[in-house]
């Protein structure tokens, strides 16, 4: 154990901050490997799930595995599918503690580069139901392109959509937008400055 | 007893036909369902991987919403919408000081009174489905749960969380004939459909191989992902695989459609990227 990294940014303390978040104890995780062979990403993974809870775990003595836990790509390629909970024999929450450390790697601005489009599309997401209180598609698949620079992809789907009246030119609203907006405004993440 | 309904933000555009075949099947079985007033989107994944008081607050208005009109269920067809209400719920319950602070975030109190039921449930409930049916659905077919109707299994105490089998047992009633499979409850991509294109394929076309290999005419959702990533995504699937598919995938409230003898229009069916035909020797092999 090392005892001159206590200053590090993600510190020790991350597998503490895990529990208090979500109440899952990552130290109980005896790396049977489970979560790994059921989750349908783990090949697309730099750490399949099992290695990020031993990275938790190692997290407490070498506060670098905390740092590679939330630069990870995994953290944004959990799909939420639940299969790596459905099969843990100690019954942890998984995907609840890749939320945790989602969150953890945006407030700390340490998302992985290849996670850019993942996030782009969850902010463009967002950024329409903040607007309109309903997820207007081709609002938010514009705002995505502006994000991701992915401006050509797609192209020819939305005419089909159009033709077969899957696409709606104009938003349904939620009537009352302004308190959509208030909660908004009274959320964790309001007061982080949304790029 | 009265049921809400939640259609969310995908049955209103990209997956309008889901809506459709429900409300026609529902029409015609004489049921009604109300849509909660003034409904917000869930926040679906998005709001639940960035943001963890807005994953609770979206669904905790909905549902305060419709405990207000008095509804003491709310039918949620879409799946990644059900799994967030339910999720909502199960944790507000669970905890009495988040209960509190996320009702005060919304302004309104939630209590928990309105039961989140999906798709199934609602169908499986309604008694002598199978005397409705007048042109029986007798097609071999693959029922796709994906993944978030029967998981986390104590959340959603529904079914079980692999190897289900109430879809099964529905597509029987009006007349198919559900195939085992292996791909009943894995992941389609879900909410990568737009930014990981690439892993959808991927995840897809393992399903779609799978539901083809073992003989099915039809893939059977209950999901707006599920079938925007396994028919809207075909293209990208059958670059990714070198090969064609040339399966259909169909909302369950479309194959209970067809099989009440509603018209394929009302149903929706002309919407799908893949479209729905059955090849003659398909159907003759149909008979083993």
């Amino acid at each position: 154990m090392r005892s001159d990294n206590h200053a590090h940014p993600a510190g020790p303390a991350l597998a503490d901050r895990v529990l208090e978040k979500t109440g899952v104890d990552v130290a109980r995780c005896y790396q049977c490997g489970k979560c790994s062979a059921g989750c349908p990403l783990a090949a697309d993974m730099d750490f399949p799930p099992s290695q990020v809870m031993h990275l938790l775990q190692l997290a407490a003595g070498f506060p670098e595995y905390a740092e590679l836990a939330l630069r990870s790509h995994t953290i944004w390629l959990c799909l939420t599918c639940e299969i790596c909970y459905c099969r843990c024999p100690m019954e942890l929450d998984i995907p609840k503690v890749m939320d945790a450390l989602r969150h953890e790697s945006l407030a700390q601005k340490k998302t992985n580069p290849k996670a850019r489009d993942i996030i782009a599309f969850h902010r463009a997401f967002l950024d329409s139901v903040r607007t309109t209180g309903r997820l207007f598609e081709m609002g938010q698949v514009i705002d995505y392109k502006l994000r991701s620079g992915h401006f050509l992809q797609d192209m020819l789907q939305a005419p089909w959509m159009f033709l077969v009246g899957k696409l709606h030119l104009l938003p349904e609203r939620v009537r009352d937008r302004r308190l959509l907006g208030r909660i908004f405004a009274r959320t964790s993440k309001a007061k982080e400055k949304r790029p | 007893m009265k049921t809400g309904f939640y259609p969310g933000c995908s049955m209103k555009g990209s997956a309008r036909e889901y809506s459709e075949s429900l409300l026609a099947v529902a029409a015609a079985l004489g049921r009604d369902l109300p849509e909660v007033p003034d409904w917000n989107c869930c926040g679906a994944t998005a709001a639940h991987n960035l943001d963890p008081d807005l994953a609770l607050a979206l669904p905790a208005r909905i549902l305060a919403a419709a405990e207000k009109e008095g509804m003491d269920e709310v039918l949620v067809p879409c799946a990644a919408c059900y799994s967030r209400l339910s999720v909502t719920r199960h944790e507000l319950l669970a905890d009495e000081a988040l209960r509190r602070r996320i009702s005060g975030l919304v302004e309104a109190d939630f209590r928990g009174s309105a039961r989140v039921l999906n798709i199934i449930e609602w169908l499986a409930a309604i008694p002598g489905l199978e005397g409705m049916v007048k042109a029986p659905f007798a097609r071999r077919v693959a029922c796709y749960y994906g993944c978030l109707l029967v998981r986390p299994a104590g959340v959603v105490n529904f079914d079980r969380p692999e190897e289900p089998q109430s879809m099964d047992l529905l597509m029987k009633k009006i007349g198919a004939e559900p195939l085992d499979w292996a791909f009943k409850t894995e992941c389609c991509g879900a909410g990568f459909s737009v930014s990981r294109t690439d892993l959808v394929a991927k995840l897809s076309g393992l399903i779609l191989e799978d539901a083809v290999a073992r003989g099915a005419e039809a893939v059977i959702v209950a999901c707006p992902m599920c079938h925007l990533n396994l028919d809207m995504r075909r293209p990208n699937i059958e670059r990714r695989a070198g090969k064609k598919y040339h399966i259909p995938v169909i909302y369950i409230t479309q194959a209970l459609g067809l099989a009440m003898g509603l018209p394929a229009k009302k149903l929706g069916l002309q919407r799908h990227k893949v479209a729905v035909k059955f090849p003659a020797a398909n159907s003759a092999a149909k008979d083993i």
